[in-house]
């Protein structure tokens, strides 16, 4: 085993679990949500693979159909809520926020550790309510099903997510306040890295969103637990006016999902391509745009819902018109490869992975949005292809870049190069070989949530189910050498990229204070090349 | 236990950290608006829908005491500013009265509350399996009552938290923590204080009095 | 309908204008994704790190009348496709007049249909070829979605509420009806078929003898039609009481109602539509009409949706001579 040299960073400032569970170091508690949102991740891929494997047939032969209802139900609680909300901003925003910013910690760092807390104890909830038999409402908790007809563990769901919104409610409030009060000197607005600019329009959602989500599945489970009729139309409650502000939060949480995945794209990109981004002004601006339209446009759930015409079209006209920041991004990231001088290290390949699976994302986001077209193809898998390319194709394609670009900070250890980019390599190929079949199926007509379906559509699940099992394997695979390099990774340098960004002007890993004197800023951002002073 | 306290490691100084802390309570107080927001939204639908049931329903609320309790958060109101002013003065003597006099005054409100509520149950107004009203609209009735106990449940909860804050800022300002320098936590309290009654400003007249002829 | 394909059956008056609108968008989004595609990977071939490079980029910062250039045309774009998609969903959204109606009812798990002539169905719905039908729909419990892919129709059946939906089928056969909003343990099982039949089949069925088996609603008699069934109701539930005749002291006149302006006494009005009657029925004390006391007796939980269905059509077929 390589011994580290005798400096003290973060990791070894203090031993013992007690020094973790009370920590107060942003780092640490990035650590702490790391290993938190692997062990949902993993619970959370369990139930898919046992989807896909159900779906090999037509028949529902494999698990109960009430099983398969919980199984898909526990799949989108644990990997939204437990997973894709807090993935990249609670680990790597935790972590990389103040050293991206110069400062020594985020503004409240108990709060911090509170959020972490507030999560685990949200999510033991639900992992009781899980254990104790789960909960087969889907995660969309749709009234009246979910209050009068569900016979399974909605109250106890509920409680477990209510509480969980206060984790990410927290987390995007030290945000907020960090990046407005804690900027080292001469460090601007518009001298911000882009991935700062994007947690900044994440935290806006988080604040903004969240307690809307948390009043209504509180309203839900209040009347559970009491039997109003807040949404039962049975005693004059609306149902839709539950979808109404359902919505409202989880809409635009899918751009709490999606956006710090497009900060990660923005470092890695001009990193490996040594250029600065094309476009800044506009990307950091449309971050925001994303923000404020993605509340708009919560209607485009409810096209078949009886809601009016006049409401749909509005909805309609403003999810198109959120598209656009979003393809302004795209190709401020495609002009930025223009006279680079690119290099294709394992992130690159994972952020031109996600270049490739948010572009389809993205453009089939346009059918949905088109009323005409939604009509035939929503609540089938068309919608389910759509959303995967988004928050597994995109979100979880820049959490994998985002891992691998920064582990070397975090840890202080490299990993295998080759084997990463194996792994990227099968997470692409897997991912559209398990979700572009989802389209054909979706408009062929084949509804979501179906236990068992018709015969004609076994091939093109059968191709899914295959592609789910290559995908399955570019995700083990890194779990494995990334757990290797921790122990026999050679040790990486403070700046292993070549990298522009404050974090890679202190050692790998940091120290708790992050930097021995506060830097000073005097230039934008992605100031590429570097001067050789610093590339240390 | 002496300036280190005051200012924490992660701010390069008091004023830092007073911008910090100022802004995180604007923030949260941001989120609160949204919770409560979800909740005025399902009460303006539903009184659009069914105005003459939540016209009728609004009649078994009490506003005589919902009046005076409004006078008794106007009143924490007031004393919680000459609170923040004596703090921001370096009157500790100051702060701490008008500390206790909020306190009190909060208390009296809950204790309104709780008078009403126990009130609600007697008279079977409770949403539930028991819940009984005369008319014919019992159901659209039973839809006031959830979001009556909803809101007004909520705004009290608010209020336990707030009086528990206050209560720990006054044994703070009695053991000389603050200073005319360094106040930032009764001011932040004080907003949070504000906040909750002007919450009650809203609901009084929602629920007691719309449609009262 | 079982074999193998990548494309659905396009059998409906509306599926060919949703199949045009889906090819116009595969190809403007093949075209922008090959774009994006074929520039990443040129440049990334183009402008890879050679070996004996500096490694430094061209210090490029952006360029403005790109950044709009690339906001304006996609935004025109998508423009187009709202007003595209907006035009096809007003013609989903409006039955022809001439269309024919069938009521809908969906309950955990199973599609309840009945045609106006009386024939009654379960999960089955036989229909003319060449005919718009218009489907008006409820639940008894739950949300589900009535959905007929070879249609590209669907529209979600709400507890409490009417929706509807139409459609024009124009190729005889067979189409599968699936339930597309998840409603519980039997969701996939809550399927169907559509057969669409030749018009003097269909009125060869329609008379038919052969009747599925009643699913719980003792009240409605598989044989007669809706407005048969209202009738009845109508006489059973002691309606007559106060609507019968002329507007009386007791209930207002309900002879030509349907489709009327009315106007309540705390001064707001509405039109006298399914969704008017319902509610009227169901909770008479919400709409006062102006000038009567509020005397009517509720009748929730006493008429099941089948049976409001079967009042509602009934009240519908009272010509304003009538009494």
């Amino acid at each position: 085993m390589e011994t580290a040299p005798k400096r003290t960073n973060y990791l070894n400032a203090d031993y013992g679990i007690r020094s973790w569970l009370l920590t107060l170091d942003h780092k640490r508690i990035g650590i702490l949500y790391l290993i938190s949102i692997t062990l949902m991740f993993l619970l959370g891929s369990l139930f898919a693979v046992l989807i896909r494997l159900e779906l090999l047939t037509p028949a529902g032969d494999f698990v109960q159909a009430d099983t398969y209802n919980k199984l898909f139900t526990m799949h989108g609680i644990v990997m939204i809520f437990f997973f894709l909300v807090p993935s990249i901003p609670a680990v790597l925003g935790n972590f990389l926020l103040p050293l991206m910013i110069g400062a020594r910690d985020l503004a409240f760092p108990r709060l911090n550790l509170m959020s972490w807390y507030v999560y685990m104890v949200g999510g033991i909830f639900t992992l009781w309510a899980i254990i104790t038999g789960g909960v087969d409402t889907g995660w969309t908790f749709y009234t009246p099903y979910s209050t009068t007809a569900s016979h399974s563990n909605v109250l106890m769901t509920a409680v477990g997510i209510f509480i969980t919104g206060f984790s990410s409610i927290l987390t995007g409030l030290n945000f907020i306040v960090t990046i407005h009060t804690m900027r080292a000197p001469g460090l601007t607005w518009f001298r911000l890295p882009l991935f700062v600019w994007a947690h900044y329009a994440t935290s806006l959602i988080m604040i903004l969103g969240t307690p809307v989500v948390a009043i209504t599945i509180f309203l839900v489970g209040i009347e559970r637990a009491f039997g109003l009729g807040i949404f039962d139309p049975a005693l004059g409650g609306d149902p839709i006016l539950f979808q109404h502000l359902f919505w409202f939060y989880s809409h635009p949480a899918v751009y709490i999902m999606i956006l710090p995945s497009m900060g990660v794209i923005s470092e890695i990109i001009t990193c490996f391509a040594r250029k600065r981004i094309f476009g800044y002004e506009f990307i950091a601006v449309s971050s925001l745009a994303i923000a404020v339209f993605g509340f708009l446009v919560w209607g485009h759930h409810m096209f078949t819902s009886s809601q009016s015409v006049y409401a749909a079209m509005i909805f309609s006209i403003l999810s198109f018109a959120v598209a656009i920041p979003s393809a302004v991004k795209v190709f401020n990231w495609t002009a930025t490869l223009y006279k680079g001088s690119i290099s294709f290290e394992a992130p690159m390949l994972f952020a031109m992975g996600f270049i490739g699976l948010f572009t389809i994302g993205g453009l089939t986001g346009l059918f949905l949005a088109s009323l005409g077209l939604d009509v035939h193809v929503h609540d089938t898998y068309f919608v389910v292809a759509h959303f995967h390319y988004i928050m597994v194709g995109g979100a979880l394609m820049g959490y994998l870049g985002a891992i691998h670009f920064w582990w070397p900070k975090m840890t202080g250890r490299m990993y295998s190069e080759w084997a990463a980019k194996v792994s990227a390599v099968l997470v692409f190929v897997g991912f559209n070989l398990t979700f572009f079949p989802q389209f054909v199926l979706g408009y062929l007509g084949m509804p979501r949530r179906y236990h068992a379906y018709p015969d004609e559509f076994q091939v093109l699940n059968v191709m899914s189910t295959t592609g789910a099992s290559i995908l399955g394997l570019g995700y083990l695979v890194p779990l494995c050498y990334l757990t290797w390099s921790l122990w026999r990774g050679p040790l990486a340098s403070a700046n292993p990229w070549k990298a522009a960004g404050l974090e890679w002007t202190t050692p790998s890993p940091p120290p708790t204070e992050n930097f021995e004197t506060t830097p000073v800023v005097e230039e934008e951002a992605y100031t590429y090349p570097l001067k050789e002073a610093e590339v240390v | 236990m002496s300036s280190s306290t005051t200012v924490a490691h992660q701010f390069d100084d008091a004023a830092q950290q007073k911008r910090a802390s100022t802004l995180g309570m604007w923030v949260f107080l941001v989120t609160e608006v949204m919770m409560f927001g979800g909740l005025f939204t399902a009460y303006v639908v539903y009184r659009s829908l069914y105005p003459e049931a939540f016209a009728q329903a609004s009649h078994h609320l009490n506003a005589e005491l919902g009046a005076a309790n409004t006078l008794v958060l106007l009143g924490s109101s007031l004393t919680m500013a000459l609170a923040v002013r004596s703090a921001q003065l370096g009157k500790r003597a100051g702060t701490v009265i008008g500390l206790i006099a909020t306190i009190v005054l909060g208390s009296v409100f809950l204790g309104v509350k709780a008078y009403e509520y126990s009130h609600k149950f007697h008279e079977n107004l409770i949403p539930g399996p028991s819940f009984v009203f005369p008319g014919s609209e019992a159901d659209h009735a039973q839809l006031f009552f959830s979001l009556y106990f909803a809101m007004t449940g909520l705004h009290a909860l608010h209020m336990v938290i707030g009086v528990g804050i206050l209560g720990t800022l006054t044994v703070m300002a009695a053991r000389k923590r603050f200073s005319a320098e360094y106040h930032n936590p009764v001011e932040i309290g004080g907003l949070y204080w504000h906040f909750v009654d002007i919450v009650w400003i809203y609901l009084f007249p929602l629920l007691y009095l719309l449609g009262r002829h | 309908m079982s074999s193998f394909s990548l494309f659905p059956e396009s059998a409906s008056t509306i599926s060919g204008q949703v199949d045009a609108l889906f090819f116009f968008m595969v190809g403007t989004s093949l075209f922008f994704g090959l774009l994006v595609a074929i520039l990443v990977i040129y440049m990334a071939i183009r402008y890879r790190r050679r070996a004996g490079d500096t490694g430094a980029g061209a210090e490029i910062h952006g360029n403005l009348q790109l950044e709009i250039a690339w906001s304006i045309v996609p935004f025109v774009i998508a423009m187009v496709m709202f007003y595209w998609g907006a035009s096809v969903y007003m013609t989903m959204a409006r039955p022809p007049d001439d269309a024919h109606e069938i009521f809908v009812v969906g309950k955990q798990w199973m599609w309840k249909l009945q045609h106006l002539e009386g024939r009654r169905e379960i999960n089955e719905l036989h229909v003319p070829v060449n005919q718009p039908i218009k489907l008006t729909m409820t639940s008894e419990d739950v949300i589900h979605s009535f959905y007929v892919p070879a249609f590209r129709i669907k529209a979600d059946a709400v507890p409490g509420r009417y929706s509807t939906a139409w459609f024009e089928a124009t190729k005889v056969g067979t189409y599968h009806l699936f339930c597309a909003e998840y409603c519980g343990t039997e969701h996939s099982q809550m399927i169907g078929r559509i057969v669409v039949m030749e018009p003097n089949e269909f009125q060869d069925w329609l008379s038919g003898e052969t009747t599925v088996a009643d699913a719980g609603s003792a009240m409605v008699d598989a044989t007669r039609s809706p407005a048969e069934i209202g009738a009845e109701l109508f006489v059973a539930r002691g309606c007559t009481t106060c609507h019968q005749g002329a507007a009386g002291v007791m209930g207002p006149s309900l002879a030509g109602l349907y489709g009327r302006e009315r106007n309540f006494a705390d001064g707001r009005s509405a039109v006298a539509d399914e969704a008017y009657l319902r509610q009227s029925i169901l909770e008479p004390q919400s709409q006062i009409l102006d000038g009567y006391q509020p005397i009517m007796p509720t009748f929730k939980g006493q008429i099941d949706e089948e049976g409001l269905l079967a009042l509602i059509q009934y009240i519908k077929t009272l010509e304003p001579n009538e009494g």
